[in-house]
């Protein structure tokens, strides 16, 4: 017998964005309140998994045509040069920065580099957790 | 500026990332990590000679001032070490170009050793102690996924006895950071000395002592917690051994060395005394295995436990002289167990098997590789000329020094035994009646070299001791003087 889960399906279609939306905000909120890279790329990732349980890995793979291996390895590239960053401006290792600017629609906002390095954890995070399930997913 | 010191972690660490992107291109994989370990190696000198031009070095990751941040401490010990170690990653890579196989190569096994590369030198270079568990876990990670990659049956179940015995030291470990921690409320070796000094090493301190020396002592093989090791080094191939015997047991003694010797060291009586009796039992039991196998690898293997059990002596005697010796014998011991697990994987190349009754008469088709492993097992015993001598010969001196005259003998007739136990396999494999199993000739392509480098220092080691010995007693300096480490990290 088919199985008919249109009204799963259906749901995760509108879940998902909201899951998403909310993970960002978690990442972007990690300096001043609970959250961070780590929390918020699970959080992503989580969306992803919600997806492959709505749809195939097949369907999956194929509408998000990402390697999780390179986006870990892209997310710790990231890390390391906000670290050898440092080396510029001759100050030690994983010295982190930040400044007050004045954005448009945002009004007066701080920006820490430290947002790159957490921007490396997140992109690990999501990397590592999605290529374990899928790993998990495609072995027969 | 100081960001120096931090090289030998960040060359390893950025070039294990990029070879990810290229797990497919096996030449460009083994260019870059060639190139990135040589690069280490020189980074690594350049830190030995400032060390010992302008002493201790420090970075203070992030800029945060000491006990607040991270601070990484480059000494002459550390940075000897790491020396060591990148020379040992280089060689290692040489030799896994030619005799690893190219679906593990694909299956990133050049990250998996720029990885290992980055934990061990970061325990080095550490002044943290939770730092120090998190290259712990960064290195022992790497190992996982060494010891299990190319999955045989063997490797399958070794890698299950190595990850559980790992996993459960390592909680150990962040127990005793915590009981630490709950009683000093500091996690910077250099202020936790302070602190300890300050206070008094009280009795709940010494059961800390005593559990570091636990955690340490399953990482790097004491007794008698060293039971998981000889199965799981013989499981993975030639060069992964060679990694682990000369670099992750070393880490632990490393450890051992430098907690027992910066922060507990009020108690000595009781620490030391254990530590010493703990290390003499290593030695027999190593030695006892090491004659007991017919097993080329188990014997190379079990030659790792002797050597632990040596150089924790010379740091558990603690004069001046055993200190030294211990020194010098820690980076004898990394290099010469580099090149004896190169000549064993380079004889299994040849015969096809480790065990040491199927096969003899190799002198005559290899008889370079034969006299190689002959003065490999020379330095190894201890023989003057070579690299093995002096360390041992101060290590019994200190030994006798400090009263310890049934564990300095117990050092000394190893030696015997150790020099029984790879005479064996040289007299067994290399001499006697040729062919008794076909020789594959081509089999040695490639593997020569890096055994050569590794034999060549070790003469070179042994030969050079007059310009090595001022380097050697300033490392020894900072581990009997705990004040001058506290000094260059605190700076007070």
């Amino acid at each position: 017998m088919k199985t008919n889960d249109i009204i799963f399906q259906t749901v995760t279609k509108i879940v998902v964005f909201i899951i998403i939306i909310y993970s960002l905000h978690l990442f972007f909120s990690g300096h001043y309140t609970p959250g961070g890279g780590f929390i918020g790329g699970l959080m992503t990732a989580s969306a992803l998994v919600l997806l492959l349980l709505a749809f195939d890995i097949k369907t999956v793979v194929n509408t998000l045509q990402v390697d999780y291996l390179k986006l870990t390895a892209t997310g710790l590239l990231i890390a390391v040069l906000t670290g050898i960053g440092s080396f510029f401006f001759n100050v030690p290792f994983l010295t982190h920065t930040f400044s007050y600017v004045q954005l448009p629609l945002l009004g007066k906002t701080s920006l820490a580099t430290a947002v790159l390095f957490d921007l490396g954890v997140y992109l690990v995070v999501i990397g590592v957790t999605m290529t374990i399930i899928q790993t998990i997913g495609e072995t027969e | 500026m100081n960001n120096l010191i931090i090289l030998p972690i960040v060359i390893p660490f950025l070039m294990g990332i990029l070879l990810i992107f290229f797990n497919k291109h096996i030449t460009v994989q083994k260019w870059l990590s060639a190139v990135a370990s040589f690069l280490s190696v020189i980074a690594s000198i350049v830190i030995v000679q400032t060390v010992h031009t302008n002493g201790i070095q420090t970075l203070e990751i992030g800029n945060w001032a000491p006990p607040y941040g991270i601070v990484l401490v480059a000494d002459m010990y550390a940075s000897l070490l790491v020396l060591t170690t990148s020379i040992i990653g280089f060689t290692s890579l040489l030799f896994a170009f030619s005799s690893v196989t190219s679906d593990r190569e694909k299956f990133y096994f050049y990250p998996g050793v720029q990885f290992l590369l980055l934990g061990v030198t970061g325990a080095f270079l550490t002044g943290d102690i939770f730092n120090l568990f998190v290259f712990f876990e960064v290195m022992l990670m790497s190992s996982y996924l060494l010891i299990v990659l190319g999955s045989s049956k063997n490797q399958l179940r070794e890698s299950i006895k190595y990850i559980l015995v790992n996993v459960i030291s390592s909680a150990l470990f962040v127990i005793a950071v915590a009981y630490l921690y709950a009683v000093t409320g500091t996690l910077n070796m250099a202020d936790l000395s302070v602190r300890i000094a300050d206070m008094g090493q009280s009795g709940l301190l010494t059961v800390i002592a005593i559990l570091f020396l636990v955690i340490f002592g399953l990482k790097g093989a004491i007794f008698p917690l060293y039971f998981w090791l000889p199965a799981s080094y013989q499981a993975p191939p030639a060069v992964v051994t060679a990694l682990f015997g000369a670099l992750l047991t070393k880490v632990g003694v490393y450890s051992i060395t430098r907690v027992y010797s910066v922060i507990f060291y009020h108690e000595p009586s009781f620490t030391h005394q254990i530590l010493a009796w703990l290390s003499a039992l290593t030695i027999v039991f190593g030695v006892i295995g090491a004659i007991a196998y017919w097993d080329i690898k188990k014997i190379v293997i079990y030659n790792i436990i002797t050597a632990v059990g040596v150089i924790l002596f010379g740091i558990a005697a603690n004069t001046p002289n055993s200190v030294e010796g211990s020194i010098y014998y820690l980076v004898h011991d990394m290099i010469v167990k580099g090149a004896l697990f190169f000549l064993v994987g380079a004889i299994i190349a040849i015969t096809g098997t480790s065990n040491l009754r199927k096969f003899s008469g190799l002198i005559a088709s290899h008889p370079f590789l034969g006299w190689m492993f002959l003065i490999a097992t020379l330095a190894l015993a201890g023989i003057p000329p070579l690299s093995g001598f002096i360390g041992k010969l101060k290590i019994i001196q200190g030994g006798f020094e400090a009263g310890e005259y049934t564990i300095a003998f117990v050092v000394l007739l190893s030696s015997l035994l150790v020099l029984y136990s790879v005479m064996k396999i040289f007299i067994h494999g290399f001499w006697g009646e040729p062919n008794k199993i076909p020789v594959n000739k081509e089999a040695t392509k490639g593997l020569i070299l890096p055994i050569v480098i590794l034999l060549v220092l070790s003469i070179a080691y042994g030969f050079g001791v007059e310009s090595l010995s001022p380097y050697i007693s300033q490392a020894a300096d900072t581990l009997l003087d705990p004040s001058i480490y506290i000094q260059a990290v605190l700076k007070e």
